[in-house]
């Protein structure tokens, strides 16, 4: 029983002195609560373990060569989701699955269809692993055909040729707009560019990429006089549009949180308003706007309802930004539905999935641990 | 003289340029809504909103993508208020502030918020409906497919962890708003520290869990590639009738109108009307969420 008090008496303690005076009772629902409270707040940590589990897990197959003949038997039970998902996204009037299955007409050419690729995978689930691994790091991304080449690396280049596009627009301008804001904006002014900015990051992602699709990618080519409508510059723009806001916000964050000794030593020794914001405020803040544009770059690099309108999907190698390219996000959304569970290029989709998520979490790690670090030493002026 | 003069051109350059990337942004989110206002208000009617698509989708209205959406964010709040709620308390009430528990966990959500939304489409896929539904079906349909295949259940608690992050965040705010001098005289009356959870501090950030929901509803309702392969549907003839049915989204209709459609120039006016509604009803959202917040922050300055 005492043993007990005690605890509650720690776990209260931080709050206030106070408690120590009145001995509480223990009770069940108060130490009930705090452990479901506690159980709960776990769950965040627990969705990461898991999505790192589940989405590695079915990519795990391409490595594992050995498992072939479990592979096949997969194939045969998944086939079945795989008729009748593909139905309903096809067939318009199919209330309830298992019913307009055989009615359609439609519906058995589809099945056909499926019933081959089952064939051929079933067949070659072993060699199609294999070659999957040996074609994995060439640029043939051609997952559908006698032959699947699963090549990521025109995906790769796609993307990060659209990610640095986007960044190069997106990175400079919000970060002058955040300095404005933070150093140089009236209070009222304040008070119109930030609501925006909220506003603006509450935009839906599929309705930036329906304005770029309908409006932008015309708008552009009128300007600059391209060939192919939407590219990765169209798409680039499109989605540093989006990353602004995440970049306005953070770098404006770490811009307020330069102390207010620094401006008013800056001023006192006779440096102009600008020149303080310039010399004084933005380098003291600078691991915060490098966390800013890191965040940025996780939030273009997975973007996909952007990428899937207004890139031009097509996966080519080439650097110039005026060519339709083709990202590792979209190919995920593009394909995924139309992919026979658990066969190689369903594998291979997961694997590219896990790559994504790999690449973001290190970037919010980096970002995260990285500015803690700097921003605290520089603010405490050590 | 002439080198402060120098200065101040400058100086007046640099905060123009400053100055002129604000603007810029600003007038990108204008030009956003006007074109997307002036190309989809002729598109309005009572009867847009409220009827089906009809002919292949090149008439008709979107009823069934609005009722859609109210129906998975509905589900989603469900699943993503209390759970991001109690995540928030334990955060500010019950973890100290630099243990490693609430570390990891604030990095655990810092990192749910910046994962792609594509990938919790994955999870969802590899987890809800192969792993979770398949179990189902096996152990309570006798192998029959029911749940092991996208639906409604699972797109929206797909995208109930996609908005996990936002709900914590925001529930965090508020509860650090409500003074400490409450809970403290809460405690000294004998309340237990979950009473005072539950009737001090609790009803005290209760406009901050309501901008959580809100924030949550307007992230949910736009996003759309949680839910491609977890349960939208391309085209569905009726509505959602139980959480096993798939159903259709706003988000996803203007997906599909504008890349997947025979007809694109046929059926752009639907697609202005269906991202001028989707636009509106985020905008509304958030818009409160911004008020909402505004109070609670004025409220903690005072």
């Amino acid at each position: 029983m005492t043993k007990k008090t005690k605890k509650g008496k720690i776990s209260t303690q931080s709050e206030s002195g106070l408690i120590d005076i009145t001995r509480k009772k223990f009770r069940w629902s108060d130490y009930l609560a705090e452990k479901v409270i506690k159980g709960t707040a776990f769950l965040s940590i627990t969705i990461i373990v898991l999505i790192f589990v589940f989405v590695f897990r079915e990519s795990v197959p391409i490595f594992s060569t050995a498992k072939a003949p479990a592979q096949t038997e997969i194939h045969s039970d998944a086939n079945q989701q795989q008729e009748t998902y593909g139905e309903v996204t096809d067939q318009p009037a199919a209330p309830e699955v298992q019913e307009t299955y055989g009615e359609v007409t439609d519906s058995s050419e589809h099945a056909e269809t499926t019933d081959e690729s089952y064939t051929v995978s079933a067949g070659s689930g072993h060699d199609d692993n294999q070659t999957a691994l040996k074609t994995l790091l060439t640029k043939d991304w051609v997952p559908v055909s006698e032959k699947p080449r699963y090549g990521i690396l025109a995906l790769l280049v796609g993307t990060f040729k659209i990610t640095f596009i986007s960044i190069l627009f997106a990175a400079p301008l919000a970060i002058l707009a955040a300095l404005y804001t933070a150093s140089f904006a009236s209070r009222r002014v304040k008070e119109i560019i930030k609501p925006t900015i909220e506003l603006l990051a509450g935009f839906p992602s599929v309705v930036i990429g329906f304005f770029a699709l309908m409006v932008l990618a015309t708008f552009l080519q009128d300007v600059f006089h391209y060939d192919t409508r939407l590219n990765s510059f169209v798409g680039g723009i499109a989605m540093g549009i989006a990353a602004i806001p995440i970049i306005f916000t953070i770098t404006e964050d770490a811009l307020t949180a330069v102390p207010k000794s620094f401006y008013e030593a800056s001023l006192a020794l006779g440096a102009s308003k600008w020149q303080t914001a310039f010399f004084v405020i933005l380098p003291a803040a600078t691991p915060g706007i490098f966390a800013a544009v890191l965040l940025g770059i996780g939030r273009v690099f997975g973007e996909t309802m952007i990428a899937l309108m207004a890139t031009g999907n097509a996966a080519q190698m080439g650097l110039n930004p005026f060519e339709s390219v083709r990202t590792l996000a979209a190919t995920i959304g593009a394909e995924m539905a139309e992919v026979v569970f658990g066969d190689t290029h369903y594998n291979v989709l997961f694997l590219i999935g896990s790559l994504l998520f790999i690449f973001t979490f290190v970037i919010n790690a980096i970002a995260e641990f990285y500015v803690k670090g700097k921003l605290m030493k520089r603010i405490q002026g050590k | 003289m002439i080198r402060s003069f120098k200065n101040n051109i400058k100086g007046i350059l640099i905060e123009g340029l400053t100055l002129s990337s604000a603007l810029l942004i600003i007038a990108i989110v204008v030009v956003m809504v006007t074109v997307i206002v002036i190309g989809g208000k002729d598109q309005i009617s009572w009867e847009f909103l409220t009827s089906f698509p009809e002919d292949g989708m090149t008439k008709g209205g979107i009823f069934p993508a609005i009722y859609g959406t109210a129906l998975l964010v509905i589900l989603m709040s469900v699943a993503a208020v209390p759970f991001g709620t109690i995540t928030a308390i334990y955060l500010t009430e019950y973890a100290k502030e630099n243990s490693v528990i609430a570390k990891t966990i604030r990095f655990a959500v810092r990192t749910l918020a910046v994962i792609p939304s594509i990938i919790y489409g994955l999870f969802g896929l590899g987890f809800f409906i192969k792993f979770v539904g398949t179990q189902m079906d096996n152990t309570f349909m006798g192998g029959e497919l029911k749940w092991g295949q996208p639906n409604i259940l699972w797109a929206s608690l797909t995208m109930a962890l996609l908005t996990l992050p936002v709900v914590i965040v925001s529930v965090e705010e508020a509860l650090k708003t409500v003074p400490n001098d409450l809970r403290a005289a809460s405690l000294a009356l004998g309340a237990t520290k979950w009473q005072t959870i539950w009737k001090v501090v609790l009803p005290g950030s209760i406009s901050g869990i309501m901008t959580g929901t809100i924030l949550a509803v307007s992230r949910g309702a736009g996003e759309v590639a949680p839910i491609l392969f977890t349960g939208v549907a391309y085209y569905v003839a009726t509505l959602p009738a139980s959480l096993s049915d798939q159903f259709m989204v706003l988000g996803y209709h203007i997906y599909v109108m504008t890349t997947q459609s025979a007809n694109v120039d046929q059926t752009m006016p639907i697609q202005f009307g269906t991202t001028l509604v989707l636009l509106m009803l985020t905008f509304i959202l958030n818009i409160s969420a911004i008020v909402l917040r505004y109070r609670i922050r004025k409220k903690k300055s005072n």
